[in-house]
Protein backbone atom coordinates (compact mmCIF):
# COMPACT_ATOMS: atom_id res chain seq x y z
CA UNK A 1 0.00 0.00 0.00
CA UNK A 2 1.23 3.43 -0.90
CA UNK A 3 -0.27 6.37 0.98
CA UNK A 4 -0.09 8.37 -2.24
CA UNK A 5 -2.97 6.21 -3.49
CA UNK A 6 -5.05 7.63 -0.67
CA UNK A 7 -3.70 11.17 -0.54
CA UNK A 8 -3.85 11.89 -4.26
CA UNK A 9 -2.95 15.40 -5.35
CA UNK A 10 -6.57 16.39 -5.94
CA UNK A 11 -7.53 15.27 -2.41
CA UNK A 12 -4.68 17.17 -0.82
CA UNK A 13 -5.69 20.22 -2.84
CA UNK A 14 -9.36 20.05 -1.79
CA UNK A 15 -8.30 19.60 1.84
CA UNK A 16 -6.00 22.60 1.66
CA UNK A 17 -8.57 24.80 -0.08
CA UNK A 18 -12.03 23.36 0.44
CA UNK A 19 -14.58 24.55 -2.15
CA UNK A 20 -18.00 25.83 -1.07
CA UNK A 21 -16.81 26.03 2.51
CA UNK A 22 -19.41 28.40 3.86
CA UNK A 23 -22.83 28.62 5.45
CA UNK A 24 -26.06 29.04 3.50
CA UNK A 25 -28.33 31.26 5.57
CA UNK A 26 -31.73 29.96 4.50
CA UNK A 27 -31.18 26.48 3.10
CA UNK A 28 -34.12 24.43 1.93
CA UNK A 29 -32.38 21.26 3.10
CA UNK A 30 -29.60 20.62 5.56
CA UNK A 31 -28.03 17.86 7.64
CA UNK A 32 -25.25 17.34 10.12
CA UNK A 33 -22.71 14.58 9.78
CA UNK A 34 -20.75 13.26 12.73
CA UNK A 35 -18.11 10.59 12.91
CA UNK A 36 -17.63 9.83 16.61
CA UNK A 37 -14.55 7.72 15.95
CA UNK A 38 -12.54 10.61 14.49
CA UNK A 39 -14.44 13.59 15.80
CA UNK A 40 -15.15 14.66 12.21
CA UNK A 41 -18.13 17.02 12.10
CA UNK A 42 -19.77 18.74 9.18
CA UNK A 43 -22.89 20.71 8.44
CA UNK A 44 -24.23 20.43 4.91
CA UNK A 45 -26.54 23.07 3.41
CA UNK A 46 -28.55 22.81 0.20
CA UNK A 47 -30.82 25.15 -1.70
CA UNK A 48 -33.12 23.17 -3.97
CA UNK A 49 -35.22 25.03 -6.55
CA UNK A 50 -37.90 22.72 -7.91
CA UNK A 51 -35.82 19.65 -8.59
CA UNK A 52 -32.45 21.32 -9.00
CA UNK A 53 -29.69 21.77 -6.47
CA UNK A 54 -28.99 25.44 -7.10
CA UNK A 55 -26.57 25.87 -4.20
CA UNK A 56 -24.70 23.51 -1.90
CA UNK A 57 -22.09 24.29 0.75
CA UNK A 58 -20.64 22.90 3.98
CA UNK A 59 -18.91 23.86 7.18
CA UNK A 60 -17.08 21.76 9.74
CA UNK A 61 -13.81 20.17 10.67
CA UNK A 62 -12.31 16.84 9.93
CA UNK A 63 -9.47 14.85 8.46
CA UNK A 64 -8.18 15.44 4.93
CA UNK A 65 -10.29 12.62 3.54
CA UNK A 66 -13.58 13.84 4.99
CA UNK A 67 -12.96 17.48 4.07
CA UNK A 68 -11.83 16.65 0.52
CA UNK A 69 -14.77 14.30 0.04
CA UNK A 70 -17.23 17.00 1.15
CA UNK A 71 -15.54 19.64 -0.97
CA UNK A 72 -15.52 17.48 -4.10
CA UNK A 73 -19.12 16.45 -3.47
CA UNK A 74 -20.36 20.03 -3.33
CA UNK A 75 -18.47 20.81 -6.54
CA UNK A 76 -19.99 17.83 -8.31
CA UNK A 77 -23.59 18.43 -7.24
CA UNK A 78 -24.25 22.06 -7.99
CA UNK A 79 -26.82 22.24 -10.79
CA UNK A 80 -27.67 18.54 -10.58
CA UNK A 81 -31.16 17.17 -9.94
CA UNK A 82 -32.16 15.49 -6.70
CA UNK A 83 -32.39 12.15 -8.52
CA UNK A 84 -28.92 12.53 -9.94
CA UNK A 85 -27.62 13.34 -6.45
CA UNK A 86 -29.22 10.19 -5.02
CA UNK A 87 -27.74 8.10 -7.83
CA UNK A 88 -24.32 9.59 -7.16
CA UNK A 89 -24.70 8.77 -3.46
CA UNK A 90 -25.27 5.12 -4.38
CA UNK A 91 -22.34 5.07 -6.80
CA UNK A 92 -20.00 6.61 -4.24
CA UNK A 93 -21.07 4.09 -1.64
CA UNK A 94 -20.20 1.33 -4.07
CA UNK A 95 -16.88 3.00 -4.85
CA UNK A 96 -15.87 3.16 -1.18
CA UNK A 97 -16.77 -0.45 -0.58
CA UNK A 98 -15.28 -1.88 -3.78
CA UNK A 99 -18.56 -2.92 -5.38
CA UNK A 100 -18.32 -0.43 -8.20
CA UNK A 101 -18.00 -1.46 -11.86
CA UNK A 102 -15.34 0.06 -14.07
CA UNK A 103 -18.06 1.80 -16.08
CA UNK A 104 -19.23 3.59 -12.93
CA UNK A 105 -15.67 4.64 -12.20
CA UNK A 106 -15.39 6.43 -15.54
CA UNK A 107 -18.71 8.17 -14.95
CA UNK A 108 -17.49 9.47 -11.59
CA UNK A 109 -14.78 11.65 -13.08
CA UNK A 110 -12.73 13.44 -10.44
CA UNK A 111 -14.67 11.76 -7.64
CA UNK A 112 -13.05 8.45 -8.56
CA UNK A 113 -9.90 9.75 -6.80
CA UNK A 114 -11.68 9.07 -3.50
CA UNK A 115 -11.67 5.34 -4.27
CA UNK A 116 -8.25 5.05 -2.62
CA UNK A 117 -9.99 4.59 0.75
CA UNK A 118 -10.94 1.05 -0.27
CA UNK A 119 -7.45 0.00 0.81
CA UNK A 120 -7.92 1.69 4.21
CA UNK A 121 -11.01 0.21 5.86
CA UNK A 122 -10.63 2.41 8.94
CA UNK A 123 -10.92 5.51 6.73
CA UNK A 124 -13.99 4.61 4.68
CA UNK A 125 -16.23 6.32 7.22
CA UNK A 126 -14.28 9.54 6.72
CA UNK A 127 -14.94 9.51 2.97
CA UNK A 128 -18.56 8.51 3.49
CA UNK A 129 -19.46 11.19 6.00
CA UNK A 130 -20.54 14.00 3.66
CA UNK A 131 -22.38 11.58 1.39
CA UNK A 132 -24.39 10.21 4.28
CA UNK A 133 -25.19 13.78 5.31
CA UNK A 134 -26.37 14.41 1.73
CA UNK A 135 -28.57 11.34 1.83
CA UNK A 136 -30.01 12.41 5.17
CA UNK A 137 -30.68 15.94 3.94
CA UNK A 138 -32.44 14.72 0.79
CA UNK A 139 -34.56 12.08 2.47
CA UNK A 140 -35.63 14.05 5.55
CA UNK A 141 -37.91 17.07 5.46
CA UNK A 142 -36.41 18.86 8.41
CA UNK A 143 -32.86 19.04 9.75
CA UNK A 144 -31.31 15.60 9.88
CA UNK A 145 -28.28 14.00 11.38
CA UNK A 146 -26.10 11.41 9.75
CA UNK A 147 -23.62 9.34 11.67
CA UNK A 148 -21.05 7.03 10.18
CA UNK A 149 -20.55 5.20 13.45
CA UNK B 1 10.81 14.84 33.35
CA UNK B 2 14.26 15.83 34.44
CA UNK B 3 13.04 15.56 38.02
CA UNK B 4 12.10 11.97 37.38
CA UNK B 5 15.35 11.29 35.55
CA UNK B 6 17.42 12.69 38.43
CA UNK B 7 15.58 10.70 41.01
CA UNK B 8 16.09 7.55 39.00
CA UNK B 9 19.82 8.12 38.56
CA UNK B 10 21.52 4.91 39.58
CA UNK B 11 18.49 2.74 38.90
CA UNK B 12 19.41 -0.43 37.01
CA UNK B 13 19.11 -0.20 33.22
CA UNK B 14 16.93 -2.47 31.12
CA UNK B 15 18.67 -4.94 28.82
CA UNK B 16 16.59 -3.77 25.90
CA UNK B 17 17.61 -6.53 23.47
CA UNK B 18 16.73 -9.20 26.01
CA UNK B 19 13.42 -7.47 26.70
CA UNK B 20 12.57 -7.22 23.01
CA UNK B 21 13.37 -10.90 22.52
CA UNK B 22 10.46 -11.55 24.91
CA UNK B 23 7.94 -9.98 22.49
CA UNK B 24 7.39 -12.05 19.33
CA UNK B 25 4.88 -9.58 17.83
CA UNK B 26 7.50 -6.84 17.62
CA UNK B 27 9.59 -8.81 15.15
CA UNK B 28 7.56 -8.37 12.01
CA UNK B 29 7.20 -6.06 9.05
CA UNK B 30 4.21 -3.81 8.48
CA UNK B 31 3.75 -2.19 5.08
CA UNK B 32 7.22 -3.42 4.14
CA UNK B 33 8.93 -1.76 7.12
CA UNK B 34 10.10 -3.11 10.46
CA UNK B 35 7.25 -2.57 12.90
CA UNK B 36 7.60 0.27 15.39
CA UNK B 37 4.90 -0.19 18.03
CA UNK B 38 4.12 3.07 19.82
CA UNK B 39 0.60 2.21 20.95
CA UNK B 40 1.36 0.53 24.25
CA UNK B 41 -1.04 2.75 26.21
CA UNK B 42 -3.92 1.38 24.11
CA UNK B 43 -2.73 -2.19 24.52
CA UNK B 44 0.75 -3.45 25.30
CA UNK B 45 2.23 -6.27 23.28
CA UNK B 46 2.20 -9.63 25.00
CA UNK B 47 5.30 -11.06 26.65
CA UNK B 48 6.37 -14.58 25.69
CA UNK B 49 6.26 -15.67 29.34
CA UNK B 50 2.57 -14.63 29.39
CA UNK B 51 1.84 -16.51 26.19
CA UNK B 52 3.65 -19.57 27.59
CA UNK B 53 1.87 -19.47 30.97
CA UNK B 54 -1.54 -19.29 29.28
CA UNK B 55 -0.61 -21.96 26.76
CA UNK B 56 0.73 -24.29 29.47
CA UNK B 57 -2.43 -23.94 31.51
CA UNK B 58 -4.67 -24.48 28.47
CA UNK B 59 -2.60 -27.49 27.36
CA UNK B 60 -2.22 -29.26 30.70
CA UNK B 61 -4.15 -27.94 33.67
CA UNK B 62 -7.54 -26.72 32.55
CA UNK B 63 -10.73 -27.65 34.38
CA UNK B 64 -13.31 -25.60 36.24
CA UNK B 65 -12.22 -24.00 39.50
CA UNK B 66 -13.63 -24.33 43.04
CA UNK B 67 -15.87 -27.22 41.99
CA UNK B 68 -14.31 -30.54 41.24
CA UNK B 69 -12.65 -33.12 43.44
CA UNK B 70 -10.53 -34.38 40.57
CA UNK B 71 -6.87 -33.63 39.92
CA UNK B 72 -7.25 -31.15 37.08
CA UNK B 73 -9.84 -29.09 38.93
CA UNK B 74 -7.51 -28.93 41.91
CA UNK B 75 -4.60 -27.88 39.69
CA UNK B 76 -6.71 -25.22 37.98
CA UNK B 77 -7.93 -23.94 41.35
CA UNK B 78 -4.37 -23.81 42.72
CA UNK B 79 -3.16 -21.92 39.64
CA UNK B 80 -6.10 -19.51 39.74
CA UNK B 81 -5.76 -18.77 43.46
CA UNK B 82 -1.98 -18.55 43.01
CA UNK B 83 -2.62 -15.90 40.39
CA UNK B 84 -4.74 -13.99 42.89
CA UNK B 85 -1.82 -14.06 45.36
CA UNK B 86 0.55 -12.76 42.65
CA UNK B 87 -1.72 -9.83 41.85
CA UNK B 88 -2.14 -9.06 45.56
CA UNK B 89 1.63 -9.02 46.06
CA UNK B 90 2.14 -6.96 42.90
CA UNK B 91 0.16 -4.03 44.29
CA UNK B 92 0.91 -4.86 47.94
CA UNK B 93 -2.65 -5.63 48.98
CA UNK B 94 -2.94 -6.74 52.60
CA UNK B 95 -4.59 -10.01 51.63
CA UNK B 96 -5.45 -11.90 48.45
CA UNK B 97 -9.09 -11.85 49.57
CA UNK B 98 -9.02 -8.17 48.63
CA UNK B 99 -8.45 -9.03 44.94
CA UNK B 100 -11.51 -9.57 42.75
CA UNK B 101 -10.85 -10.77 39.21
CA UNK B 102 -12.76 -8.79 36.58
CA UNK B 103 -12.73 -8.43 32.80
CA UNK B 104 -10.59 -5.34 33.20
CA UNK B 105 -10.46 -1.87 34.69
CA UNK B 106 -13.80 -0.87 33.18
CA UNK B 107 -15.65 -3.78 34.76
CA UNK B 108 -13.86 -3.20 38.07
CA UNK B 109 -15.07 0.42 38.23
CA UNK B 110 -18.57 -0.62 37.18
CA UNK B 111 -18.53 -3.16 40.00
CA UNK B 112 -17.70 -0.46 42.55
CA UNK B 113 -20.30 1.91 41.10
CA UNK B 114 -23.08 -0.67 41.00
CA UNK B 115 -22.32 -2.47 44.26
CA UNK B 116 -20.79 0.12 46.60
CA UNK B 117 -22.25 3.17 44.85
CA UNK B 118 -25.75 1.94 44.25
CA UNK B 119 -26.15 0.60 47.80
CA UNK B 120 -24.81 3.67 49.59
CA UNK B 121 -25.48 6.75 47.45
CA UNK B 122 -28.68 8.75 47.83
CA UNK B 123 -30.11 12.03 46.61
CA UNK B 124 -27.94 14.94 47.76
CA UNK B 125 -24.74 12.87 47.82
CA UNK B 126 -21.91 13.77 45.47
CA UNK B 127 -19.43 11.81 43.40
CA UNK B 128 -16.29 13.77 42.56
CA UNK B 129 -14.15 12.91 39.54
CA UNK B 130 -11.66 14.90 37.46
CA UNK B 131 -11.76 16.38 33.98
CA UNK B 132 -9.01 14.02 32.78
CA UNK B 133 -10.83 10.74 33.46
CA UNK B 134 -11.15 8.02 30.86
CA UNK B 135 -14.77 7.33 29.90
CA UNK B 136 -14.56 4.21 32.08
CA UNK B 137 -14.27 6.41 35.17
CA UNK B 138 -17.00 8.83 34.04
CA UNK B 139 -19.89 6.84 32.60
CA UNK B 140 -20.29 4.29 35.45
CA UNK B 141 -20.65 7.24 37.86
CA UNK B 142 -23.12 9.02 35.61
CA UNK B 143 -25.17 5.84 35.51
CA UNK B 144 -25.19 5.34 39.28
CA UNK B 145 -25.92 9.03 39.87
CA UNK B 146 -28.96 8.69 37.63
CA UNK B 147 -30.06 5.61 39.54
CA UNK B 148 -29.60 7.09 43.02
CA UNK B 149 -30.16 10.82 42.60
CA UNK B 150 -26.57 11.63 43.55
CA UNK B 151 -24.75 14.44 41.73
CA UNK B 152 -21.57 14.15 39.67
CA UNK B 153 -18.95 16.87 40.28
CA UNK B 154 -15.88 17.37 38.12
CA UNK B 155 -12.59 18.94 39.20
CA UNK B 156 -10.92 21.10 36.56
CA UNK B 157 -7.50 20.57 35.04
CA UNK B 158 -4.93 23.19 34.06
CA UNK B 159 -3.27 23.97 30.73
CA UNK B 160 -0.47 21.49 31.42
CA UNK B 161 -3.00 18.74 32.01
CA UNK B 162 -2.73 18.55 35.80
CA UNK B 163 -5.60 18.44 38.27
CA UNK B 164 -6.41 21.91 39.60
CA UNK B 165 -6.00 20.86 43.23
CA UNK B 166 -7.45 24.09 44.54
CA UNK B 167 -10.63 23.47 42.57
CA UNK B 168 -10.60 19.82 43.65
CA UNK B 169 -10.41 20.87 47.31
CA UNK B 170 -13.20 23.39 46.83
CA UNK B 171 -15.51 20.67 45.51
CA UNK B 172 -14.78 18.27 48.37
CA UNK B 173 -17.30 18.50 51.18
CA UNK B 174 -19.26 16.36 53.60
CA UNK B 175 -21.68 15.40 50.79
CA UNK B 176 -18.83 13.84 48.75
CA UNK B 177 -19.20 10.06 49.13
CA UNK B 178 -16.96 8.81 46.33
CA UNK B 179 -13.86 10.27 44.66
CA UNK B 180 -12.83 8.71 41.33
CA UNK B 181 -9.39 9.54 39.95
CA UNK B 182 -7.09 8.17 37.28
CA UNK B 183 -3.57 7.33 38.49
CA UNK B 184 -1.92 8.03 35.12
CA UNK B 185 -3.93 9.76 32.38
CA UNK B 186 -4.00 7.74 29.16
CA UNK B 187 -4.58 10.87 27.08
CA UNK B 188 -2.04 13.18 28.73
CA UNK B 189 0.44 11.01 30.61
CA UNK B 190 -0.10 12.98 33.82
CA UNK B 191 0.78 11.09 37.02
CA UNK B 192 -1.73 12.21 39.65
CA UNK B 193 -1.01 12.66 43.38
CA UNK B 194 -3.25 9.79 44.41
CA UNK B 195 -1.98 9.51 48.00
CA UNK B 196 -2.71 13.19 48.60
CA UNK B 197 -6.13 12.88 46.97
CA UNK B 198 -6.94 9.87 49.16
CA UNK B 199 -5.93 11.80 52.28
CA UNK B 200 -8.15 14.74 51.34
CA UNK B 201 -11.06 12.48 50.44
CA UNK B 202 -10.82 10.58 53.71
CA UNK B 203 -10.94 13.84 55.66
CA UNK B 204 -14.53 14.30 54.43
CA UNK B 205 -15.35 10.61 54.76
CA UNK B 206 -15.38 9.76 51.04
CA UNK B 207 -13.95 6.58 49.52
CA UNK B 208 -11.38 6.78 46.73
CA UNK B 209 -11.57 4.70 43.56
CA UNK B 210 -8.37 4.73 41.48
CA UNK B 211 -8.26 3.85 37.77
CA UNK B 212 -4.81 2.26 37.65
CA UNK B 213 -4.94 0.88 34.10
CA UNK B 214 -1.98 2.95 32.87
CA UNK B 215 -0.06 2.98 36.14
CA UNK B 216 0.70 -0.68 36.88
CA UNK B 217 3.00 -1.22 33.85
CA UNK B 218 4.95 1.97 34.52
CA UNK B 219 5.35 2.53 38.25
CA UNK B 220 5.36 0.63 41.52
CA UNK B 221 1.86 0.64 42.99
CA UNK B 222 1.40 0.10 46.73
CA UNK B 223 -2.30 0.29 47.51
CA UNK B 224 -1.63 0.37 51.27
CA UNK B 225 0.82 3.27 50.97
CA UNK B 226 -1.61 5.12 48.69
CA UNK B 227 -4.38 4.30 51.18
CA UNK B 228 -6.90 4.14 48.36
CA UNK B 229 -10.12 2.22 48.98
CA UNK B 230 -10.43 0.67 45.53
CA UNK B 231 -7.84 0.22 42.78
CA UNK B 232 -8.62 -1.10 39.29
CA UNK B 233 -6.16 -2.57 36.79
CA UNK B 234 -6.12 -4.33 33.39
CA UNK B 235 -3.96 -7.22 32.19
CA UNK B 236 -3.50 -6.05 28.61
CA UNK B 237 -2.04 -2.68 29.58
CA UNK B 238 0.81 -4.49 31.36
CA UNK B 239 1.90 -7.06 28.75
CA UNK B 240 -0.77 -9.56 29.80
CA UNK B 241 -3.96 -10.85 28.17
CA UNK B 242 -7.12 -8.92 27.30
CA UNK B 243 -10.36 -9.74 29.08
CA UNK B 244 -8.77 -9.96 32.52
CA UNK B 245 -8.17 -7.38 35.19
CA UNK B 246 -8.59 -6.96 38.88
CA UNK B 247 -10.27 -4.84 41.49
CA UNK B 248 -8.53 -4.25 44.79
CA UNK B 249 -10.87 -3.22 47.58
CA UNK B 250 -10.31 -2.81 51.30
CA UNK B 251 -11.64 -5.93 52.99
CA UNK B 252 -14.08 -4.11 55.30
CA UNK B 253 -15.64 -2.33 52.32
CA UNK B 254 -15.87 -5.49 50.19
CA UNK B 255 -17.42 -7.38 53.12
CA UNK B 256 -20.14 -4.78 53.51
CA UNK B 257 -20.93 -4.50 49.80
CA UNK B 258 -23.79 -6.43 48.19
CA UNK B 259 -23.01 -8.82 45.33
CA UNK B 260 -23.17 -7.35 41.86
CA UNK B 261 -23.89 -10.22 39.52
CA UNK B 262 -25.59 -13.42 40.58
CA UNK B 263 -24.74 -16.94 39.55
CA UNK B 264 -22.52 -19.89 40.31
CA UNK B 265 -19.44 -19.62 42.53
CA UNK B 266 -20.73 -16.51 44.32
CA UNK B 267 -23.06 -18.52 46.56
CA UNK B 268 -22.84 -20.80 49.57
CA UNK B 269 -26.35 -22.17 49.38
CA UNK B 270 -29.35 -21.51 47.16
CA UNK B 271 -32.98 -22.31 47.64
CA UNK B 272 -35.95 -20.46 46.24
CA UNK B 273 -36.61 -18.63 49.48
CA UNK B 274 -33.14 -17.38 50.15
CA UNK B 275 -29.56 -17.49 48.90
CA UNK B 276 -26.49 -17.38 51.13
CA UNK B 277 -23.71 -15.51 49.43
CA UNK B 278 -20.14 -16.69 49.36
CA UNK B 279 -17.41 -14.77 51.15
CA UNK B 280 -15.15 -12.10 49.67
CA UNK B 281 -13.82 -12.09 46.97
CA UNK B 282 -15.93 -14.94 45.55
CA UNK B 283 -19.25 -13.18 46.07
CA UNK B 284 -18.15 -10.76 43.32
CA UNK B 285 -17.08 -13.50 40.89
CA UNK B 286 -20.28 -15.02 39.55
CA UNK B 287 -19.86 -17.70 36.92
CA UNK B 288 -16.79 -19.53 35.70
CA UNK B 289 -14.02 -16.94 35.67
CA UNK B 290 -11.39 -16.22 33.02
CA UNK B 291 -8.99 -18.75 34.54
CA UNK B 292 -6.30 -18.71 31.86
CA UNK B 293 -6.54 -14.90 31.77
CA UNK B 294 -5.85 -14.71 35.49
CA UNK B 295 -2.84 -16.98 35.04
CA UNK B 296 -1.62 -14.76 32.20
CA UNK B 297 -2.13 -11.67 34.34
CA UNK B 298 -0.06 -13.23 37.13
CA UNK B 299 2.70 -14.02 34.61
CA UNK B 300 2.58 -10.38 33.48
CA UNK B 301 2.90 -9.22 37.11
CA UNK B 302 5.96 -11.46 37.50
CA UNK B 303 7.42 -10.15 34.24
CA UNK B 304 7.07 -6.49 35.26
CA UNK B 305 8.33 -7.21 38.78
CA UNK B 306 11.40 -9.00 37.44
CA UNK B 307 12.30 -6.10 35.17
CA UNK B 308 11.82 -3.81 38.15
CA UNK B 309 9.70 -0.70 38.33
CA UNK B 310 12.72 1.52 38.93
CA UNK B 311 14.44 0.31 35.78
CA UNK B 312 11.20 0.65 33.81
CA UNK B 313 10.56 4.18 35.10
CA UNK B 314 14.12 5.23 34.29
CA UNK B 315 13.88 3.74 30.80
CA UNK B 316 10.59 5.47 30.07
CA UNK B 317 11.70 8.81 31.54
CA UNK B 318 14.71 8.68 29.23
CA UNK B 319 12.47 7.93 26.22
CA UNK B 320 10.12 10.76 27.14
CA UNK B 321 12.96 13.24 27.42
CA UNK B 322 14.42 12.04 24.13
CA UNK B 323 11.03 12.23 22.37
CA UNK B 324 10.35 15.77 23.60
CA UNK B 325 13.63 16.89 21.99
CA UNK B 326 13.54 14.70 18.90
CA UNK B 327 9.94 15.52 17.95
CA UNK B 328 10.12 19.23 18.78
CA UNK B 329 9.16 21.37 15.77
CA UNK B 330 7.42 24.72 15.26
CA UNK B 331 4.31 22.97 13.89
CA UNK B 332 4.10 20.33 16.63
CA UNK B 333 2.22 20.94 19.88
CA UNK B 334 2.51 18.52 22.78
CA UNK B 335 -0.78 18.14 24.69
CA UNK B 336 -0.10 17.32 28.33
CA UNK B 337 3.09 18.68 29.81
CA UNK B 338 2.62 17.80 33.46
CA UNK B 339 5.57 18.00 35.81
CA UNK B 340 5.06 14.35 36.71
CA UNK B 341 4.45 12.47 33.51
CA UNK B 342 4.72 8.91 32.21
CA UNK B 343 6.10 7.72 28.88
CA UNK B 344 3.68 9.02 26.32
CA UNK B 345 3.47 12.01 24.01
CA UNK B 346 0.06 13.25 22.88
CA UNK B 347 0.48 15.80 20.10
CA UNK B 348 -1.00 17.69 17.16
CA UNK B 349 0.53 18.99 13.94
CA UNK B 350 -0.66 22.38 12.67
CA UNK B 351 -3.26 22.05 9.94
CA UNK B 352 -3.17 18.25 9.82
CA UNK B 353 -5.84 16.04 11.33
CA UNK B 354 -4.54 13.31 13.67
CA UNK B 355 -6.22 10.58 11.61
CA UNK B 356 -4.22 11.58 8.57
CA UNK B 357 -1.08 11.47 10.70
CA UNK B 358 -1.98 7.98 11.91
CA UNK B 359 -2.63 6.60 8.44
CA UNK B 360 0.54 8.03 6.91
CA UNK B 361 2.88 6.93 9.71
CA UNK B 362 1.29 3.46 9.58
CA UNK B 363 2.42 3.40 5.95
CA UNK B 364 5.94 3.80 7.37
CA UNK B 365 5.42 0.85 9.75
CA UNK B 366 4.85 3.07 12.79
CA UNK B 367 1.78 2.30 14.95
CA UNK B 368 0.39 5.19 16.98
CA UNK B 369 -3.04 5.95 18.39
CA UNK B 370 -5.16 8.76 16.99
CA UNK B 371 -8.50 9.99 18.23
CA UNK B 372 -10.02 11.12 21.49
CA UNK B 373 -8.46 8.29 23.53
CA UNK B 374 -11.80 7.59 25.24
CA UNK B 375 -11.33 10.87 27.08
CA UNK B 376 -13.58 13.26 25.14
CA UNK B 377 -13.74 15.85 27.96
CA UNK B 378 -9.93 16.18 27.75
CA UNK B 379 -10.26 16.92 24.03
CA UNK B 380 -13.01 19.45 24.78
CA UNK B 381 -10.80 21.13 27.39
CA UNK B 382 -7.98 21.60 24.88
CA UNK B 383 -10.53 22.45 22.15
CA UNK B 384 -9.31 19.63 19.91
CA UNK B 385 -11.25 16.97 17.99
CA UNK B 386 -8.46 14.47 18.55
CA UNK B 387 -4.72 14.05 19.09
CA UNK B 388 -2.03 11.68 17.87
CA UNK B 389 -0.38 9.74 20.67
CA UNK B 390 2.90 7.85 20.82
CA UNK B 391 3.14 5.73 23.95
CA UNK B 392 6.17 3.82 25.15
CA UNK B 393 6.77 0.52 26.87
CA UNK B 394 9.63 -1.59 28.16
CA UNK B 395 10.51 -2.62 24.60
CA UNK B 396 10.60 0.90 23.10
CA UNK B 397 13.97 2.17 21.86
CA UNK B 398 15.22 5.64 21.02
CA UNK B 399 15.47 4.55 17.40
CA UNK B 400 11.70 3.90 17.43
CA UNK B 401 11.23 7.58 18.21
CA UNK B 402 13.63 8.43 15.37
CA UNK B 403 11.43 6.37 13.06
CA UNK B 404 8.37 8.29 14.25
CA UNK B 405 10.15 11.61 13.67
CA UNK B 406 11.03 10.55 10.12
CA UNK B 407 7.47 9.36 9.52
CA UNK B 408 6.14 12.75 10.69
CA UNK B 409 8.36 14.37 8.07
CA UNK B 410 6.63 12.12 5.55
CA UNK B 411 3.26 13.38 6.84
CA UNK B 412 4.37 16.97 6.31
CA UNK B 413 5.54 16.11 2.80
CA UNK B 414 2.28 14.42 1.81
CA UNK B 415 -0.10 16.97 3.34
CA UNK B 416 1.99 20.09 3.93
Amino acid sequence: MDVQDLYKEIIVDHNRSPRNFRRIDAPTHQAEGFNPLCGDKLHLYLTIDGDTISDIAFEGSGCAISVASASMMTDALRGKSVDEAQQLFERMRALFTDQGEQGDLDALGKLAALGGVRQYPSRIKCANLSWHALHAALTADAAATASTE
Amino acid sequence: MSVAADRLEGAPALDIDAVRAQFPALHQQVNGKDLVYLDTAASAQRAQCVIDAVSHYDSHDHANVHRGVHALSQRATDAFEGARRSVAQFINAGSESEIVFTRGTTEAINLVAQSYGRSTLKAGDEVLITWMEHHSNIVPWQMVCEQTGATLKVARIDERGQIDMEHFRSLLNERTRVVGVVHISNALGTINPVAQIARLAHEVGAVVVVDGAQATPHMAVDVQALDCDFYALSGHKMYGPTGIGALYGKRALLDAMPPWQGGGDMILAVDFERTLYNEVPYKFEAGTPNISGAIGLAAACDFVRQLGHEAIARHEADLLEYAMTRLAAPDLTVIGTAQHKSGLVSFTLDGIHPHDIGTIVDGEGVAIRTGHHCAMPVMTFFNLPATARASFGVYTRREDIDRLADALDQVREVLG
